[in-house]
């Protein structure tokens, strides 16, 4: 039975990387106490600008100009909403389709070409032990690499200054300001950071994942990055929990479309969605919880004196 | 202007250079000159009063002294030397600490992390919580150093705000209105404390509307009015009333309480209230009775943060629950809304007056309606009179005498006492059988708190029970005939005024030590 489930596990974990990317990136985001919407747009863009960096300069380019390439369409959204104090959620729907349609226009150029994609890369010994080495250590670069975010960002939230800072200003911007923290300047690294990680995100699908590039290949995943980051409440090994639900469901429907389960396509390919959606709200009904971890600024501009 | 020189003085303020010095400091807003040609000075080891009124241009003062603010003109001069102050950072870099009136603290983080935040970005956590611990202790100001801040009391709160700007070792320490959610046991802690600091070289600029407490911890007083200098003075030496007309101008008017005549019945009754919190932030309302009679005004003290939001929920609509766990006129209405309820005789004033009391945006007339509109004559068919509706707002502004342009302006163009008379008046003329108020006079100036009490004593004087919830305990033992105290979500037994005193009252207040320890 174990050996027919290592490999769903194996595509399980290859399908949530782009999600724990995008996801840990606006997590950051909000919690500075700014929601960004536009994660699939950014994703959209770090997908294009990395599958064609990564068809001249190879794949390492690839992945930078995908972060570089999120990080720039966050910006004009950080304007908006952070020096013009414009709607954060309104601001955020505009990026995701600004993102959709910029990279289907660029994109139309690289629809016939395909990238070699990459290897799985065993850690010696590691990936030897029974069972969880194949799943967790025989696997490409890049999810070894969702590994070390997560703990990163988790460490540095919850052990140091930058995280300190960054949670009191999504907490309280007044305070934080009043205190004489620069809450604007701040705001901007975490919502460039969050396009950066949805640029590498995007990078990942059009690069390693598919790879190659497709209009919209997306397809929600940004959308389910930012509902993850909500109802992990804020915690970034919560939010790794729910990419990987959402990546296993991905493949178990795969398969079961592979073995001819007779229910029409479309509606197993919607399982992950719906089912990743009611688990995490289940999970997440403890309102202290929430209220507790929920950045208290979350969404509202805030300019300084005014 | 010149500076005050210094007065004949009991305790002598030490000779030499001023610690800081204000010269002419000018700040305009628009359509307001907060500061005019503001001098004063502070020696080392000196308790400084800044007295005025809401308005006064205090606040913005202090936050021109801390770096918040920038003067239009005028020069500080810091230790002999003209200093810049641009940022709070710089002043805390001079050595200028200050404790906000609206605290400046992050609730979902341990006292140590907001400490930390206003330290050197090399500080230990560890290292930290130890010396929060030391200095805590050294200064009667005991702190748990991991507690999350939510979870503290407000006077918990107000130790993390003077240990956070004790730890960085400052000169001046500025406390904006500190005392004005302490319980007056709290309030002598804290001026042991101030007088230790002082003692040990330490200036404090303390800037608060109460004169008593100025008169007993201040060695000098700058008294500003319409943000001018209206005066320096030694407060030991000057009477209360000489303060208060140097700080609003003319005598401080005094509420007449006349005995009630009429009919004693029940008409207000709260009948075991149990609410378990819904949020981590709030307060559990546990086993709450209270009865208010006609002709009587029954005053709930405490601290806000105590239940008072839940209680005022409970009582107006905006929460409901068993039928007879509230009744008006002897009518159980616990399981009916706010509309409901107001229809059977309860009207209600709520603390923000922008927001909830009034729509900032909305004329007087559309605010008059909003609560007004069961009036008979105000609606026919279900559909507004808005003639009527202005006659009724013009009524309200002559008898309530409401300084505006008229019924069409703006709510949030009247100043706030202006539209604090405004919203009482409304619904006063609403004929209430209950009226249940909550802060009556919060940032309202000293003459319009004087006319909002004296109409609120007057209307229970016509036979209709008024409940009124204050942090103000002096405004309390002003208007009120018996007095509750609200603490850790249970209502303590209201007490006639005469069998009580703030002593007391302020026991109660601090609620069991679990909660609040003073």
């Amino acid at each position: 039975m174990i050996e027919h489930l290592i490999p769903v596990l194996i595509g399980t974990l290859a399908a949530a990387t782009p999600l724990i990317f995008a996801g840990l990136g606006e997590l950051v985001a909000e919690k500075s106490g700014v929601i960004n919407l536009g994660v699939e747009g950014m994703m959209l863009i770090g997908a294009v600008a990395g599958f064609g960096a990564a068809l001249h300069w190879g794949l390492v380019a690839g992945f930078i100009a995908g972060a570089l390439a999120g990080a720039l369409a966050a910006l004009p959204f950080a304007l908006l909403t952070l020096s013009l104090g414009a709607n954060q959620a309104a601001s955020g729907l505009a990026l995701t389709i600004f993102g959709s349609g910029l990279s289907a226009f660029v994109g139309q150029y690289l629809v016939s070409e395909s990238l070699p994609g990459l290897q799985p890369w065993p850690i010696p010994g590691l990936s030897a032990i029974p069972v969880i080495g194949p799943i967790f250590f025989n696997q490409t670069v890049v999810v070894y690499l969702s590994y070390a975010a997560a703990i990163i960002v988790t460490w540095v939230l919850a052990k140091t200054r930058w995280g300190l800072v960054l949670r009191a200003v999504g907490e309280s911007p007044e305070a934080a300001h009043t205190i004489g923290y620069p809450v604007t300047a701040i705001r901007y690294g975490a919502v460039c950071f969050g396009g950066a990680m949805a640029g590498i995100a995007g990078a990942y699908l059009s690069t390693v994942y598919t790879p190659l590039w497709v209009q919209n290949m997306t397809a929600g995943r940004g959308w389910i990055a930012v509902a993850l980051v909500v109802f992990a409440t804020w915690k970034p090994l919560r939010l790794l929990l729910g990419a990987y639900l959402f990546g296993g469901m991905t493949i178990l429907q795969l398969h079961a479309q592979g073995l001819g389960v007779d229910l029409p396509s479309q509606l197993l390919s919607a399982i992950p969605y719906v089912a990743t959606i009611v688990v995490l709200v289940l999970i997440s009904r403890d309102r202290n919880l929430l209220l507790l971890n929920l950045p208290a600024s979350l969404g509202k501009p805030f300019i300084p004196g005014g | 202007m010149l500076i005050p020189p210094p007065p004949a003085h009991p305790r002598p303020v030490p000779a030499g250079e001023p610690r800081l010095q204000l010269i002419n400091i000018s700040k305009r807003y628009p359509g307001v000159l907060a500061n005019d040609q503001v001098s004063l000075y502070v020696m080392p080891g000196e308790i400084h009063a800044v007295l005025g009124e809401n308005g006064a241009g205090k606040s913005t003062l202090m936050k021109i002294i801390y770096g918040a603010v920038q003067a239009d003109s005028g020069q500080i001069q810091w230790n002999g030397r003209e200093v810049s102050v641009a940022n709070p950072a710089a002043a805390r870099e001079l050595g200028i600490g200050m404790v906000f009136q609206h605290f400046q603290l992050f609730e979902t983080l341990s006292v140590t992390e907001n400490i930390a935040l206003a330290l050197p970005p090399d500080t230990d956590l560890k290292e930290l919580a130890t010396r929060v611990r030391t200095v805590s202790e050294k200064y009667g100001l005991p702190l748990d150093p991991d507690r999350l801040v939510h979870a503290l009391s407000v006077g918990e709160r107000q130790r993390v705000e003077i240990v956070r700007s004790l730890l960085q070792n400052p000169q001046l320490l500025i406390l904006d209105e500190p005392t004005s959610v302490l319980t007056p046991q709290a309030v002598r802690k804290l001026f042991e404390t101030l007088r230790k600091l002082a003692s040990e070289g330490v200036s404090i600029l303390y800037i608060s509307h109460k004169l008593h407490e100025i008169q007993e911890l201040c060695d000098r007083a700058t008294v500003m009015r319409g943000g001018r200098v209206t005066g320096g003075a030694d407060p030991k030496q000057e009477s209360t009333a000489s303060l208060a007309r140097m700080m609003i101008g003319r005598e401080l008017p005094v509420c007449q309480a006349p005995d009630y005549a009429g009919e004693v019945k029940p008409v207000l009754e709260i009948n075991r209230i149990n609410r378990p919190k819904d949020d981590p932030f709030g307060i559990s309302l546990q086993d709450i009775s209270l009865t208010v009679y006609s002709g009587e005004v029954v005053g709930i003290a405490g601290i806000s943060g105590n239940g008072q939001a839940e209680l005022l929920a409970a009582l107006s609509g905006e929460t409901t629950g068993r039928a007879d766990s509230v009744r008006i006129a002897g009518q159980p209405v616990g399981h009916l809304h706010a509309g409901q309820r107001r229809d059977r005789g309860l009207t209600f004033v709520p603390e923000e007056r922008l927001g909830r009391g009034a729509v900032p945006s909305m004329s007087l007339t559309q605010n008059a309606m909003l609560t007004a509109h069961r009036q008979p004559g105000l609606s026919r068919y279900g559909l507004l009179d808005f003639k009527a509706a202005r006659d009724f707002a013009l009524r309200c502004i002559e008898r309530f005498d409401v300084r505006c342009n008229g019924p069409q302006s703006a709510a949030r163009s009247l100043s706030g006492g202006n539209l604090q008379k405004f919203i009482v008046g409304r619904e006063i003329m609403q004929a209430p059988k209950v009226m249940i108020v909550s802060q009556p006079t919060w940032g309202v100036d000293v003459g319009a708190s004087a006319t909002l009490r004296q109409t609120l004593v007057d209307l229970s004087r016509e036979g209709v029970g008024v409940l009124v919830i204050s942090e103000e305990l002096e405004e309390l033992f002003e208007i009120c005939d018996r007095i509750a105290v609200l603490a850790g979500g249970r209502l303590s037994e209201a007490t006639p005024k005469d069998e009580t005193n703030a002593e007391k009252i302020g026991l109660l207040m601090a609620g069991p030590a679990a909660t609040a320890p003073v």
